[in-house]
């Protein structure tokens, strides 16, 4: 089992986020984060997948997405080629006494706070899964009230790999 | 024990009497297990209308009915019979068979992703992976589909689970979905403000739906409508509610209603919608019961409901015989017999407008008769087109219940429902009423009510037209007609003949009232075929 990183660009039309989550769930393929925004051409949808199996399912995957009418492209992000970023926002219960400590050790992680409350206060995080992991293993002790995580978006790197759509 | 046997036992307990279905490889360690149960199995001819049987069963006994099916074609088959029960919100629990679980998602032969492919017509689904999970489905699964606002409920049985043995089987004495908790008490404060809006309405109006018999409240609708003296109207799902001929019922509403049904509608300063969607064929114009023209009432279970068609003054959110008793209660000084005076004039003064042709039998009092001479507390299933608008003008009914496909409009929808509908009371007469093209949809199903002995009183009103678009044809394209025209039907005596049933022909009015008795007191299973205007209109110009 293989955890790969999938990039797709599809036609923005309704429904495309439905068609391929549908087609995730009856040929029982999982998936552990999907993320969908519009390009610089408001024609086109970006979505990111996260998804795992060995190689002959990833290769299903990718088949049965390329598929699908409204797909133009998917390529595979090899972490080694291309960047990941996911986006954390984290409500951690904090005291007046403890908020600058917190300030401090969002600060190590290039962290910042975006909302302050009496009690609590929110983290705003960055970066690649396992960064945001380790931030959330770091806040071990203390009480998180509330967390939302969007999923990856990738991008490859360079200027080779880039899909040119009309 | 394997999730076959399991599944046949948690039907027992859950007091199911009889299955409908068709079997295939996928579904056959489900149909093995149940030759060890008392539970009736019923062969149908088509899966769709197995799902049909289910939902007039459904609607006669209340409780969910049950329909098996094997993978692949069996179970895409019974999508519309899904989706019909769906639109009316009928209870109903459909077993699907399929594939290996092994196999899933490789297109193997019949396999198909039913659970996804009847997504928008479930209340919930489920694609079993573990028998041990069984009993909490089932359980959660009749759970769902019979409280709240009602409807279909599909499990998805992979055939290595059905055959997978069960170490324990525990059934659950209750559910634990932390996510569905159906609200039934009405909330105190919104009774309170709807007491208060009646103490000072002059017009008030009820306008009831089929959320009145899917919560068993038309006896306590009525006992509320008479204490205060409110008249009421209903939608197509609704009819009944009140008998036909009670002084406060003013008819169904809507564009194939009566225009009295619709000037209450339209002078009333307070409508109670109790258990109606206000879709389009009843209320065609929602803004104008809502938006501050008048005070609306909207009494539903599902609370999604309220507000989606139209903005209600007052919401209320619950079950309406739970809320109807607490209003019956209530202290409204309130009179309204000058209203209801008025309402009566206008029924009174109401003549039809039909034109209808000597030559043929006319529809409309063909109904009157039918169902002024049938016995009360019978049951008068109405299929879809011409028939149903005929028939839902002019049914007289009193104590009985009319079933109709009212949201999804299904054709062919009459003949099974009244097979589920007998079997739920077989002692109650049923009659299915049905155009010539609906008829050929089900005819098939003939064939069931003979295996299994269930009688049958089928009437064909026989136009050789698909009648509903030809007349939309008619106004919309100046009788451009297009694929409306039954050409090539069989002669229906011999259909009936064919299939064992007796057969009876109506020609004119003047041999109604002999053929009706004939037909009505039928101790066999009879067809009557009743010759009518292929011209006719429900909508005279």
């Amino acid at each position: 089992m293989q955890k790969v990183v999938l990039q797709l660009l599809a036609d923005n039309n309704s429904g495309v986020l439905s068609r391929i989550s549908g087609l995730f769930s009856r040929r029982g393929y999982n998936i552990e984060s999907i993320t969908a925004g519009v390009t610089a051409d408001p024609k086109y949808s970006r979505i990111t997948i996260v998804t795992c199996g060995d190689e002959e399912i990833i290769e299903q995957i990718e088949k049965q997405v390329a598929k699908l009418e409204d797909v133009r492209d998917i390529k595979k992000l090899p972490a080694e080629s291309s960047v990941h970023r996911e986006l954390c926002l984290i409500k951690v219960r904090t005291a007046p006494e403890d908020r600058e400590n917190m300030v401090s050790l969002a600060g190590i992680f290039r962290g910042s706070i975006i909302d302050v409350a009496p009690d609590s206060v929110i983290i705003e995080i960055t970066g690649n899964q396992s960064k945001i992991d380790a931030f959330i293993g770091l806040l071990d002790g203390h009480e998180i009230l509330e967390l939302a995580r969007t999923g990856i978006a990738g991008l490859s790197r360079g200027s080779e790999n880039v899909t040119y759509l009309p | 024990m394997i999730g076959a046997d399991a599944i046949v036992k948690c039907l027992e307990i859950e007091g199911v009497k009889n299955v409908y279905g068709y079997p295939g490889v996928a579904i056959c360690p489900f149909y093995n297990s149940i030759l060890q149960s008392d539970i009736r199995t019923i062969l149908v001819r088509t899966e769709q209308n197995a799902a049909h049987m289910a939902s007039g069963e459904a609607r006669i006994s209340g409780k969910p009915g049950v329909c098996a099916v094997t993978s692949g074609p069996g179970a895409t088959n019974v999508i519309t019979g899904i989706a019909t029960a769906f639109a009316d919100s009928i209870p109903m629990i459909i077993i699907t068979g399929q594939v290996n679980s092994e196999l899933l998602g490789s297109d193997v032969f019949q396999e198909a992703d039913i659970t996804g492919a009847v997504e928008s017509f479930v209340k919930y689904s489920y694609l079993v992976r573990d028998a041990q999970d069984l009993p909490r489905i089932m359980k959660e699964a009749f759970y769902i589909a019979s409280t709240g606002r009602k409807g279909p409920v599909l499990i998805d049985v992979p055939i290595d689970i059905q055959n997978q043995p069960i170490k324990t089987f525990h059934y659950p004495d209750e559910v634990n979905l932390r996510t569905y908790k159906p609200t039934v008490k009405g909330n105190a404060a919104q009774i309170k403000k709807v007491i208060k809006e009646l103490d000072n309405a002059r017009k008030p109006l009820i306008c009831a739906g089929g959320g009145v018999f899917l919560s068993d409240a038309d006896d306590e609708l009525q006992k509320f409508a008479e204490e205060k003296g409110i008249p009421v109207v209903s939608t197509m799902m609704g009819i009944g509610v009140l008998p036909t001929a009670h002084p406060l019922y003013f008819g169904m509403v809507g564009n194939n209603g009566k225009p009295y049904a619709n000037k209450a509608m339209n002078d009333a300063d307070v409508i109670l919608m109790i258990g109606a969607r206000v879709a389009d064929r009843a209320v065609n114009r929602p803004e104008l019961i809502s938006n501050g023209h008048k005070t609306l009432i909207h009494m539903d279970v599902d609370p999604a409901e309220i507000g989606k068609n139209a903005l209600s003054t007052i919401p209320l959110v619950g079950d309406a015989e739970s809320i109807l008793e607490e209003l019956t209660a209530s202290e409204i000084d309130a009179d309204y017999s000058e209203w209801v005076k008025e309402l009566t004039a206008a029924r009174k003064a109401f003549k039809p407008a039909r034109k209808p042709s000597s030559k043929y039998v006319d529809p409309a009092e063909f109904v009157k008769k039918l169902t002024t001479d049938m016995i009360d507390g019978s049951i008068y299933v109405a299929d879809v087109g011409q028939n149903q608008i005929w028939s839902c003008a002019n049914i007289v009914i009193g104590k009985g219940r009319m079933l109709t496909s009212g949201g999804m409009g299904t054709m062919g929808y009459a003949i099974p429902a009244a097979l589920g509908a007998k079997i739920a009371a077989p002692k109650r007469q049923t009659v299915a009423v049905c155009g010539d093209g609906g008829f050929q949809m089900s005819m098939c199903e003939l064939a069931t009510f003979a295996q299994h002995g269930v009688q049958a009183k089928i009437v064909v009103l026989r136009n050789g037209y698909l009648g509903m678009v030809r007349e939309y044809q008619h106004y919309t394209y100046n009788d451009d007609y297009s694929m409306v025209k039954l050409d090539g039907d069989p002669e229906l005596s011999h259909i009936a003949a064919a299939y064992g049933f007796d057969y009876l022909l109506l020609k004119n009015m003047k041999d109604a009232d002999d053929v009706i008795k004939k037909f009505l007191n039928d101790k066999k299973s009879v067809l009557l075929e009743v010759i009518v205007d292929p011209m006719d209109v429900v909508k005279p110009e």
